[in-house]
């Protein structure tokens, strides 16, 4: 074997030992959701209305195309027992509801995920912007949301304390179909009026979560009191969601930070995830790649596919534009795949990650005017 | 292809989210236009007051000097436009590409924008009425009177969300230029085309480019300026302007429901009305606010509309760069045909008629976009779910409903022709504030006299008249 085959041979042994490992899990998760003794009685239920037997007939990752897709639809309203799997009864459990929707909101049971998750994160984290022990600042939603219990777990995982604003998204949907468009940004004044009374309490605060339009009104809100964002001491942000884009990235570090983290001394990185599934990382998004954003998912515990538009079982070619569809497969919670409501470009395993990825992900073409996103 | 960018007070910006726009019938890339992020604009805002400081340094009749040359460069010159130039016969063909309207109606557009700039001087001196400029640039001086008065400018800026589908519209901002406030537009995203040569004409003539921004993109940066900036005219459907209304920092610009109104004195006359009443149905492919989509009599309408449905409903679909083309296409997959439907539907009610169904069908659509053809609709009573309803094609209703109902049954009218000599009824017009323009006999509601105000004066929207008091000795210093 030439020096120059190497890589690539290597790359494909960690492929392949990365999809034999997601098989593997696929299996051991199958058996657990479906199985009398430690299922729980929502997939219990679901089982007799499928017809195949799951307990025979998912061996392997592409054997999940077997299921119906998972409708969200299906985690809104009660009993919330019926999502605890039998093996776990008896554990502490929390319900996490989803954004910024009204009426009945769509919930899913949470054991320990959200914290197994966001450990697997921070190893993602360079210590040199996040530095352990350091304290954090929560600039999300609150209330009843994985995201804020699962940031402060991270910070504390890293040896520091985390403060929190009160952030209701719930009221901004509401302001927003109202269209009382004062009282949002109002509201969003108010969460920064709290970030900034953090910020200047001295709490040593170095590293921060915060979604793309609370952080770019955090910047701006320092800059109106004559100070930059590298004066409130933080070095390390991590945000998310659709809105982070690019051309956003691009402008925060060029406008906002003073330049990338080796001149500014400030890292940002994007991540992408929703409460049905943990926290998918990026590649380091660097100015040589003009900013390109590619997401990867936390194989084996979860995985995204980019698949076709008119057949979800079908991928795209790499590089191919798709509609992202997510697939959980976790000890507490099992989704045999779900059409988010994004799309994206396909992208190849690497080294760190050696399975598929998505870049470019944004709200999916179909229903992109309907949905609201990034309202807080 | 052309590479639009973005540009921020002068200078061009290359963002990383760039779009192409599309020839509205191949489906060719006609341009590269790149899409400006919402918070570039609230960060370039902070530096608003500049725009106007320099623009204060040049004298308003300096500015107005050179706003008419910049009409001459606008209609006649090769002005560079992105990666490249552009002359009047290329922006013609780009802009009818994109917008679907006809080559000779973009041109006639430029036309009208030129003439607005040449105009400058005359149209100011009508909407400030005869207020020496100066006033507007020191915020204060004296009145011929004698009396001191101050204007003062509510925003170093004026923001403008403008559309894709009315390259007519532009008239309404060119004023600020000479009114020494900067400019600060998000292009529709299929009309870029306006919006930069008309800024290429103006650095031309010597406007300094410090004083303009482009933001080309979607929903996002349209928002933006909106927030960020104190003064800023939209361009929408109904909802944009029930939720911009009672807002002073936002002019919003919406359908004009214009009508014709025949009173009982003129009616039986009908027969020298029908020109006046066709050109402001199909004019400029019935795409304007200006454009008439009700006339209403109290009898002899069904005569009427035969008439008109005669006149222009044989009217065909012609390619863009037709010189005959009447009618703009529907860029937009799938819109031309869910107007047809909306029609459809109202046309089921009893008491509807379709005075243009003889003329063959209404609905053309071609591979990759569709041709609504004029439409004429009578309707029995005002009650109809249709009488008021306001297409982006030749369409409009012919509505029976007895004289002394008319003013209160029409609703918000942007341009109202009253055809009568009954002073009483213009009386009632005159009075009637639901009617924004008001013309008095057979004028068409599409025919607009640029000394006069449109939908609110630009100067009332800009400045503010305020009491001001200054020692006599301050005083002799400006009389």
């Amino acid at each position: 074997m030439s020096s120059t085959e190497s890589p690539a041979a290597d790359l494909s042994a960690l492929i392949a030992a990365a999809k034999q490992k997601l098989d593997a899990q696929t299996y051991e998760i199958v058996q657990w959701h479906f199985h009398d003794s430690t299922g729980s009685p929502f997939w219990l239920e679901k089982k007799s209305e499928l017809n195949f037997d799951p307990l025979t007939e998912v061996n392997v990752f592409d054997d999940l195309k077997k299921f119906p897709l998972f409708e969200d639809e299906w985690l809104r309203g009660g009993p919330i027992r019926r999502w605890v799997p039998k093996g776990l009864d008896g554990k502490p459990t929390y319900v996490f509801e989803t954004g910024g929707t009204t009426g009945i909101p769509k919930s899913r049971m949470v054991i320990d995920d959200f914290r197994i998750d966001y450990e697997m994160f921070s190893k993602t984290l360079p210590d040199e912007y996040f530095p352990p022990g350091a304290n954090w600042l929560m600039l999300g939603p609150s209330g009843p949301r994985r995201l804020r219990l699962a940031v402060e777990h991270l910070c504390q995982f890293r040896g520091g304390i985390c403060f929190c604003i009160d952030l209701d998204p719930r009221w901004v949907v509401k302001l927003i179909k109202k269209g009382w468009m004062e009282h949002l940004e109002e509201y969003k004044k108010h969460c920064i009026d709290q970030a900034l009374t953090v910020l200047s309490a001295g709490h040593d605060i170095k590293c921060m979560f915060a979604t793309p339009k609370l952080l770019e009104s955090l910047c701006t809100g320092l800059e109106e009191q004559g100070k930059s964002f590298a004066d409130s001491g933080i070095t390390g942000i991590f945000s998310g969601g659709t809105e982070f884009t690019p051309q956003w990235t691009r402008f925060c570090v060029e406008e906002f930070f003073g330049g990338p983290p080796a001149e500014s001394g400030i890292y940002m990185t994007p991540t992408y995830g929703n409460t049905l599934m943990g926290l998918a990382c990026s590649k380091p998004v660097t100015a040589e790649e003009d900013y390109k954003i590619s997401y990867y998912a936390p194989q084996t515990r979860a995985a995204t596919e980019v698949v076709d538009f008119d057949d979800h079982t079908q991928l795209v070619g790499y590089g191919e534009t798709g509609r992202v569809k997510l697939t959980t497969l976790t000890k507490e919670f099992f989704v045999p795949g779900f059409l988010e409501r994004d799309e994206g470009e396909r992208e190849e395993p690497f080294e760190t990650y050696p399975w598929d990825g998505v870049s470019g992900v944004r709200p999916f073409h179909g229903f992109a005017s309907s949905t609201t996103v990034g309202v807080y | 292809m052309i590479e639009i960018p973005v540009i921020r007070w002068g200078k061009e910006y290359k963002s990383l989210e760039v779009k192409d726009v599309y020839h509205f019938s191949t489906g060719e890339p006609v341009a590269k236009v790149h899409y400006a992020n919402g918070g570039i604009i609230k960060r370039d805002m902070r530096s608003a007051q500049k725009a106007r400081t320099i623009l204060r340094d040049i004298p308003i009749s300096e500015l107005i000097d050179r706003v008419a040359k910049a009409a001459d460069y606008y209609e006649n010159a090769t002005l560079p436009i992105g990666d490249g130039m552009q002359t009047p016969e290329d922006f013609a063909r780009q802009q009818s590409s994109t917008t679907g309207l006809p080559e000779h109606m973009c041109k006639g557009n430029m036309s009208k924008n030129s003439f607005v700039l040449r105009n400058m001087g005359k149209i100011l001196d009508c909407l400030t009425r005869g207020l020496p400029l100066d006033v507007l640039s020191r915020g204060w001086g004296i009145e011929d009177r004698g009396v001191v008065v101050s204007y003062q400018a509510q925003s170093p800026v004026l923001g403008a969300v403008l559309p894709s589908n009315s390259p007519g519209v532009h008239t309404l901002w060119l004023p600020v230029i000479p009114l020494q406030l900067g400019l600060v537009l998000k292009p529709g995203p299929q009309e870029p085309w306006t919006p930069y040569r008309m800024m290429a004409a103006f650095i031309e003539a010597g406007i300094p480019k410090e004083v303009f921004c482009m933001y080309p993109g979607e929903a996002e940066p349209g928002a933006a300026l909106l927030e960020s900036c104190d003064r800023a005219m939209i361009f929408g459907g109904t909802p944009t302007v029930e939720r911009y209304k009672g807002n002073p920092k936002v002019q919003a610009h919406g359908p004009g429901f214009s009508k014709i109104l025949l009173a009982d004195d003129v009616v039986d006359d009908w027969e020298q009305y029908v020109d006046i009443i066709a050109e402001s149905i199909y004019i400029n492919s019935g795409r304007g606010c200006i454009n008439c989509s009700g006339v209403w009599a109290s009898r002899h309408t069904k005569e009427i509309a035969a008439a008109v449905a005669e006149r222009i409903g044989p009217i065909e679909a012609k390619e863009p760069d037709d010189p005959e083309a009447a009618l703009a296409a529907f860029t937009v997959d799938g819109m031309a045909k869910a107007v047809w439907g909306m029609i459809e539907n109202d046309l089921n009610e009893d008491g509807v008629t379709d005075m243009t169904a003889q003329y063959g069908d209404r609905l053309v659509e071609q591979e990759r976009c569709a041709y609504l053809r004029p439409m004429v609709i009578h309707c029995e009573s005002p009650e109809k779910e249709v009488a008021k309803k306001e297409y982006m094609f030749p369409f409009s209703t012919f509505v029976e409903c007895p004289e002394e109902q008319m003013l209160a049954k029409i609703g918000p009218t942007l341009c109202g022709t009253v055809i009568t000599n009954k002073p009483e009824l213009i009386r009632a017009a005159s009075d009637a504030t639901h009617i924004d323009r008001l013309n008095v006999g057979p004028i068409p509601t599409s025919k607009l006299n640029w000394l006069q105000p449109h939908e609110g004066n630009i100067i009332d929207f800009l400045f503010r008249s305020r009491a001001y008091q200054v020692p006599e000795e301050m005083l002799a210093t400006v009389s």
